[in-house]
C-alpha cells in the first residue's frame, strides 16, 4: 500500500475518480455544462457590444418619430413606427433570451455533474439522460435566436413560428432529463441500500476550492442584497415613471404639446437605461456567484498545477466582481464604464475556458501517485 | 444523505422543475399573447394621440400598463424560482460544512427553501391582487432567503467542517 492509499483522503479520491469515466454522465454534464456557459458568455458579450446599444438607440429612435407622428396626426406614421419598435424588440428579447438559456441550461448542468453520484440509474442511463439534457439545451437557445429570422414562416400555427417550436421541444428535453434524475434521487432516497452512495468529490478539501465557495458567496449575497434594495426603494417608482412617461408622451402629442413630448421621451430613455443597469448588476452578481461556487467543487479534477489553478480562480472572482460594479457605474460614466464591464466579462470567459480545458486534460491520471501535485491532491 | 441536504436538494430539483414548468406553460401559451397586448395597446395609445383622442389614450394605456404589470411578474417568477433552485441545489452539496449543529442546519434549509418558494410566488400572486398581501408574502419571502444566507455564510466563515458525502 503507498502512503496516498494509507491517505485519510484515499476513499474519496477513490469515490470521486470513479464518478469520472470517461464519456460518463459527470463528465458529460460538467464538460457540457461549462461548454454551454462559455457560448453563452461569449454570445453575450459580442451581443452586448455589437447589439445591444445600436438596437436600443433604434428602439428610441421610433418610438420618438411614432411620439412625433402622433403629435403631427399622422396615424399611419404612428401604426408603422410601432412596428419597427416591435421588431427591435424581438430581435433584442430573442437574443437576450438565447444568451441567457444557454447559461441558464450550462448552470443547470453544472448541478446535475454535482448529484449525478446520487442518482441511482445505471451508467448507461445517466449517460443518455445526460447527452438528452445535451441535445434540449443546445436546441432551445438556437430555436429561439432563429425566432426573429425564420418568423411564422410555413407555421400552422397563428402566433408560433417553427423556431419558436423547435425552442419548445428543446426545453421539453431538458424538463424529461431533469425529471428523469429526479426520479433517480428519489430511488436512491428510498433504497435502504442509500447510505452506501458516496461522493469523495465533494469531502475533499482544495484550497482553490475553498477560495471560489467563500468568493461565489459573498458574490450571492451582494446580489441578493441589491437586489433586495431594487425591489423596496426603485421597483414600483420605475413602473410608475415607466406609465407616466408613455401616458405623457402620448397626451401631450393629443394636445400638440412638442415641449412635453420630448421631455418625456428623454426621462423615458434615461429610466430604461436606469432598470437596465440596475437588473444586469443584480443579476450577473448572482449568476457569477454560482458559478464560482459550483466550480469551487470541481476543481480536483481541474488537472493544472496549484499555482495556475489559484490564478484562473482569482482572475474569475475578479471578472465576477468587475463586470456587475462597473455595469452599476455605466449611468454615470458610460462607455468607459460599459467598456470595463465588458473586460469583466472577458475574464471571466478566459479563466473558465483555462478550467474547462483542464478538466479535459483530466483523463484519469489522478489516481496515480506518481502525480501529487496535480489534479485531485494527494 | 443529512436531513437538511435532503431538504434543499429535493426541494431545489422539484423548484427547478417547477420554474422550467411554469416557463414552458407561459411560453406556450401566454407569453405571445401578453407581447402582443403590450404592442398593441402602446400602437393604440399613440394613434389615438394622432386621432386627438385622449379618451383612447387614456384607455389604452391602461391595458398597456396592465399587460406590462402581468408580463413582467410572471417572467420574474419564472427566473427567480429556476435562479433559487440552483442555489439551493448548491448549497446541498456543501452544506455539511457549515459549523452548526444538526438543529440549526434543517433551520436553515428549511429558511432557505422556503424563501425561494414565497419570494416569488408572491410577486406571481400580484398578477390576480394589487393588495398588500401578495407584496406581503414577496417581502417575507425575501427577507427570508437573505437573512439565511447571511446566515450561512458567517457558518461558513467560522470554520471549514471536513465532510463525506
Amino acid at each position: 500500500m503507498t502512503s496516498l492509499e494509507s491517505s485519510p483522503g484515499w476513499h474519496c479520491i477513490q469515490t470521486a475518480s470513479a464518478s469520472f469515466e470517461p464519456l460518463g454522465a459527470r463528465r458529460l454534464f460538467l464538460l457540457g455544462g461549462i461548454g454551454l456557459i462559455l457560448v453563452g458568455m461569449l454570445f453575450g458579450d459580442i451581443f452586448a457590444v455589437f447589439v445591444l446599444h445600436q438596437n436600443a438607440a433604434k428602439v428610441g429612435a421610433n418610438l420618438a418619430r411614432a411620439a412625433h407622428a402622433a403629435l403631427a396626426g399622422n396615424s399611419f406614421a404612428v401604426q408603422t413606427n410601432f412596428q419597427n419598435v416591435g421588431k427591435f424588440l424581438e430581435n433584442r428579447g430573442t437574443k437576450v433570451d438565447t444568451h441567457v438559456h444557454m447559461t441558464g441550461f450550462g448552470y443547470l448542468a453544472l448541478l446535475l455533474a454535482l448529484v449525478e453520484p446520487w442518482i441511482a440509474l445505471t451508467p448507461r442511463a445517466k449517460r443518455g439522460i445526460a447527452w438528452i439534457f445535451l441535445v434540449g439545451a443546445g436546441l432551445l437557445p438556437v430555436g429561439v435566436f432563429l425566432i426573429h429570422y425564420v418568423g411564422l414562416v410555413y407555421s400552422p400555427f397563428e402566433s408560433i413560428g417553427w423556431a419558436s417550436i423547435a425552442a419548445d421541444f428543446g426545453g421539453f428535453l431538458v424538463m424529461i432529463a431533469t425529471l428523469a434524475c429526479l426520479a433517480g434521487l428519489w430511488r436512491n432516497f428510498r433504497s435502504p441500500a442509500r447510505e452506501r452512495v458516496t461522493d469523495g468529490l465533494i469531502a475533499l478539501q482544495d484550497p482553490v476550492g475553498r477560495l471560489l465557495l467563500a468568493g461565489g458567496i459573498l458574490l450571492v449575497l451582494l446580489g441578493f442584497l441589491g437586489g433586495g434594495y431594487y425591489a423596496a426603494v426603485d421597483l414600483y417608482s420605475h413602473e410608475a415613471r415607466d406609465f407616466d412617461d408613455l401616458s405623457q408622451m402620448s397626451l401631450a402629442a393629443a394636445a400638440r404639446n412638442a415641449n412635453a413630448v420630448d421631455h418625456a421621451l428623454a426621462d423615458y430613455g434615461q429610466l430604461q437605461g436606469e432598470k437596465a443597469v440596475k437588473m444586469a448588476a443584480h443579476a450577473h452578481a448572482i449568476e457569477f456567484g454560482l458559478l464560482a461556487m459550483m466550480l469551487a467543487f470541481f476543481q480536483p479534477f481541474v488537472n493544472l498545477r496549484d499555482v495556475w489553478k489559484r490564478r484562473w480562480a482569482l482572475v474569475l472572482l475578479l471578472g465576477s466582481a468587475l463586470l456587475p460594479f462597473c455595469v452599476l457605474l455605466e449611468l454615470r460614466y458610460g462607455l468607459l464604464a460599459g467598456g470595463l464591464a465588458d473586460f469583466g466579462g472577458l475574464l471571466v470567459v478566459v479563466a473558465l475556458l483555462a478550467m474547462w480545458i483542464g478538466i479535459l486534460r483530466c483523463t484519469g491520471q489522478w489516481a496515480a501517485a506518481s502525480q501529487p501535485r496535480r489534479g485531485i491532491p494527494a | 444523505m443529512s436531513a437538511a441536504r435532503r431538504i434543499l436538494l429535493v426541494g431545489g430539483l422539484a423548484l427547478a422543475l417547477w420554474g422550467m414548468g411554469h416557463g414552458l406553460w407561459y411560453a406556450a401559451f401566454a407569453e405571445h399573447q401578453a407581447l402582443n397586448a403590450i404592442g398593441s395597446s402602446l400602437t393604440a395609445a399613440f394613434s389615438g394621440a394622432a386621432q386627438r383622442n385622449a379618451p383612447r389614450v387614456n384607455s389604452s394605456m391602461q391595458q398597456y400598463k396592465e399587460a406590462k404589470y402581468v408580463y413582467d411578474r410572471q417572467v420574474d417568477a419564472h427566473s427567480h424560482w429556476i435562479g433559487f433552485a440552483m442555489l439551493l441545489i448548491v448549497l446541498a452539496v456543501c452544506f455539511d460544512r457549515l459549523a452548526l449543529s444538526e438543529k440549526w442546519k434543517v433551520l436553515l434549509a428549511w429558511g432557505v427553501l422556503s424563501g425561494a418558494v414565497f419570494f416569488p410566488l408572491g410577486v406571481l400572486l400580484q398578477t390576480f391582487s394589487h393588495g398588500p398581501m401578495p407584496r406581503a408574502i414577496a417581502a417575507l419571502g425575501s427577507a427570508l432567503e437573505i437573512v439565511s444566507l447571511l446566515l450561512i455564510a458567517i457558518a461558513f466563515a467560522r470554520r471549514p467542517s471536513p465532510a463525506c458525502a
